[in-house]
């Protein structure tokens, strides 16, 4: 796999794929996407920069360990339900509060917050295995 | 403009009654573990401060759990559904006493493992997890005792498995990967049959909640294939709990990782699977559990004689330890294929005192390794010598292993053989009598062996050559890190002694968890209730 094409288009590759994989995290909470399926999207292109470039460089990249990137996510995931305590409501109760930035409306919530969470948990345990697996491959 | 547009009716979908703050204690254990296992995940390479976290977290789990257990005996079942969502849709947690007994009955082992593991887990195995993937299986452990509803035990189960096979492989030694592909391969195909069950009562029933399942199948058509989902539950939580012919994966691995590890497990991991068949036989399909109660009777027998003499026959410390860990369950079986109220509350007693007690002998046992360099019985000899109060807790352990007062083993026990003789059982109620018998052998001669007599195989026998030869050997070692080792050690020990000397607290507690088995009323009207029912 190590053709000047490929490794040229790489970066850029990884580039756009992150970019598409926040994308499809914010629209899942009303159409297809979200952030299991965002997070998988994040993995191949961490993968696909691994396979280009070698594993040391996507450590590099994303500076904190993918399984701490996990447990980053399933804290947030997590601290998302906790807001329903103050309110006196059930653990993972959804909020929302609507600012409205600029003239838009904008909608957040805790779900999107848990979304994020679960967007992480699997972005860093792909990732964790898929470099684990290359690294196998380069010895 | 804001306001009006993002709010909807949602009382006919939603619980709109507030939820008094105390009843967070439902899920606080969840989010207690979580939080304290990703921390300590995020520090993995701060192998020093790993152990306090987890002893910190595990102990405010176990101070949760206490109140959850208070409020539980104070005001009966509990029930709080994920999101505010009605049930039998939203995904509930339902604390019943048996529930939130066992719940804190595992968090004070984690809490002693964690003790335990401040001196057995090196800085490699905290480097791969020991301390987070304890906190975790303490989420799946936590998870199981608290769910109301059926595909959620799934969930934890999971959650607990995988928490498992990380921990059997910590070492990443030849014997660990071999007894963690045996352990995996055996409860994967469990945690499948189980999945597969569920499936096809959620194809019957319409439903997952567990209030809502025993008057859903009451309902159902007498030609409904149920007594089938109650076979394939069986099979499946039998082979999780270690029953005897699916028992297999139990010797073969709980020998092979660390001590706190295998401790742990055989204290937590078997008793899980019990709980789910208390729960899916005896409370959601009680009708085809009179149909299977013989079939249980006869696994129970053979798990508790098969176990004991298993016990007897092994030559390796921890070997001996896992057959003993079968023949309790079986013990346990027993109470639930009589499944009266009585029956059932020596069974959830049972698995308190094994889940104490058998944590604690695999504590000495590793304590007994660590001292004498090796866990074969014709190596072993003159721990006594070296440290008695070793050798005081394990005839304590031993003693309420066998079912002997003053500990914990005997109320179990009495209320066990008591049960079966009123329910015209004799011979199951024979059975544990001649296994307790046959455990007290097993037991003995291990304590003879490792304990009593003076020198391993080969040596002259005689205490006085234990003391002459290994002068350094016969003070006790009090170094750091058999501090944590003989905290962890006390605590379960004290507990037995505790519960065996004052038994009544606890009984009450565990009539209180057999009642709602039995007669799930009070479990239904906690889910269902407050929302006049099924919709």
């Amino acid at each position: 796999m190590n053709t000047v094409i490929f490794r040229t288009i790489a970066p850029f590759l990884t580039a756009l794929m992150i970019l598409f994989s926040i994308f499809v995290l914010l629209r899942g909470h009303n159409e297809p996407g979200g952030g299991f399926i965002g997070g998988l999207i994040a993995a191949s292109a961490l993968a696909i920069y691994g396979i280009a470039c070698g594993v040391r460089p996507v450590r590099r990249a994303i500076h904190f360990h993918p399984m701490s990137l996990s447990a980053f996510g399933l804290l947030i995931s997590c601290l998302s339900g906790l807001p329903s305590l103050l309110t006196h409501v059930a653990f993972l109760k959804a909020h929302w509060i609507y600012p409205e930035i600029f003239g838009v409306d904008l909608a957040l919530s805790t779900v999107m917050v848990f979304d994020i969470g679960v967007y992480f948990v699997v972005l860093g345990s792909i990732t964790s295995i898929a470099l684990a697996l290359e690294e196998r491959e380069n010895d | 403009m804001a306001v009006s547009e993002h709010t909807a009716d949602v009382s006919h979908a939603m619980i709109t009654t507030p939820v008094a703050t105390a009843d967070w204690l439902v899920v606080s254990p969840i989010i207690i573990t979580i939080l304290g296992g990703v921390i300590c995940l995020m520090m993995r390479k701060q192998t020093k401060i790993q152990p306090r976290i987890a002893i910190a977290t595990l102990g405010l789990l176990m101070l949760s759990n206490f109140g959850l257990l208070a409020r539980v005996m104070d005001k009966g079942v509990i029930t709080m559904v994920m999101g505010q969502w009605l049930p039998p849709y939203g995904i509930a947690f339902t604390v019943d006493a048996t529930g939130a007994m066992l719940a804190l009955i595992a968090s004070i082992v984690a809490f002693a493992t964690a003790l335990y593991g401040v001196g057995d887990s090196d800085a490699a195995s905290r480097r791969y997890g020991f301390y987070p993937f304890l906190m975790l299986l303490m989420t799946g452990v936590s998870g199981t005792f608290l769910t109301g509803d059926i595909f959620n035990l799934y969930v934890w189960f999971e959650v607990l498995l995988i928490s498992s096979f990380g921990l059997l492989i910590l070492g990443s030694d030849k014997a660990q990967l071999d007894g963690a592909v045996k352990y995996g391969i055996l409860n994967l195909i469990a945690t499948t049959l189980f999945l597969i069950a569920t499936g096809y009562l959620y194809g019957l029933v319409g439903t997952l909640n567990m209030a809502d399942i025993p008057r859903s199948v009451a309902a159902l058509p007498n030609h409904a294939p149920i007594t089938t989902v109650a076979m394939l539950y069986l099979l499946a939580f039998a082979m999780k709990a270690a029953a005897f012919p699916v028992n297999f994966w139990l010797p073969a691995s709980y020998h092979t990782p660390r001590i706190a590890v295998a401790g742990v497990f055989a204290g937590l991991l078997t008793k899980v699977g019990i709980y789910a068949l208390m729960r899916t036989m005896v409370m959601l399909l009680p009708v085809h559990h009179a149909l299977l109660a013989h079939v249980l009777a006869v696994v129970a027998v053979a798990t508790m004689i098969s176990g004991a003499l298993g016990a007897m026959a092994q030559s390796d410390l921890r070997r001996a330890l896992g057959y003993l860990v079968i023949s309790s369950i079986g013990s346990m079986l027993a109470g639930i294929a009589v499944s009266t109220a009585l029956s059932l509350t020596g069974t959830i007693l049972y698995a308190i005192h094994s889940i104490i007690v058998m944590t604690g002998l695999y504590f000495v046992t590793g304590m007994a390794g660590r001292m004498s360099g090796t866990f074969a019985l014709r190596e072993l000899g003159g721990l006594y010598g070296k440290s008695p109060l070793l050798a005081l807790a394990f005839i304590i352990l031993a003693m309420s292993f066998s079912g002997l007062p003053p500990t914990s083993g005997f109320w179990a026990k009495v209320l066990l053989v008591d049960a079966s003789l009123k329910s015209d059982w004799p011979w199951l109620a024979g059975s544990i009598l001649v296994a307790g018998f046959l455990t007290t052998i097993a037991l003995a001669r291990i304590g003879l062996y490792a304990f009593w007599r003076g020198g391993p195989e080969g040596t002259p026998d005689g205490t006085a050559f234990a003391y002459a030869e290994n002068a350094d050997m016969t003070a006790p070692d009090v170094t750091a890190a058999y501090t944590g080792m003989w905290l962890a050690l006390g605590l379960l020990v004290g507990l037995s002694l505790f519960i065996g000397l004052a038994p009544d607290g606890l009984v009450a507690i565990a009539k209180t968890g057999a009642a709602g088995l039995v007669d799930p009323s009070g479990y239904i009207g906690s889910v269902f209730g407050g929302t006049g029912g099924h919709p």
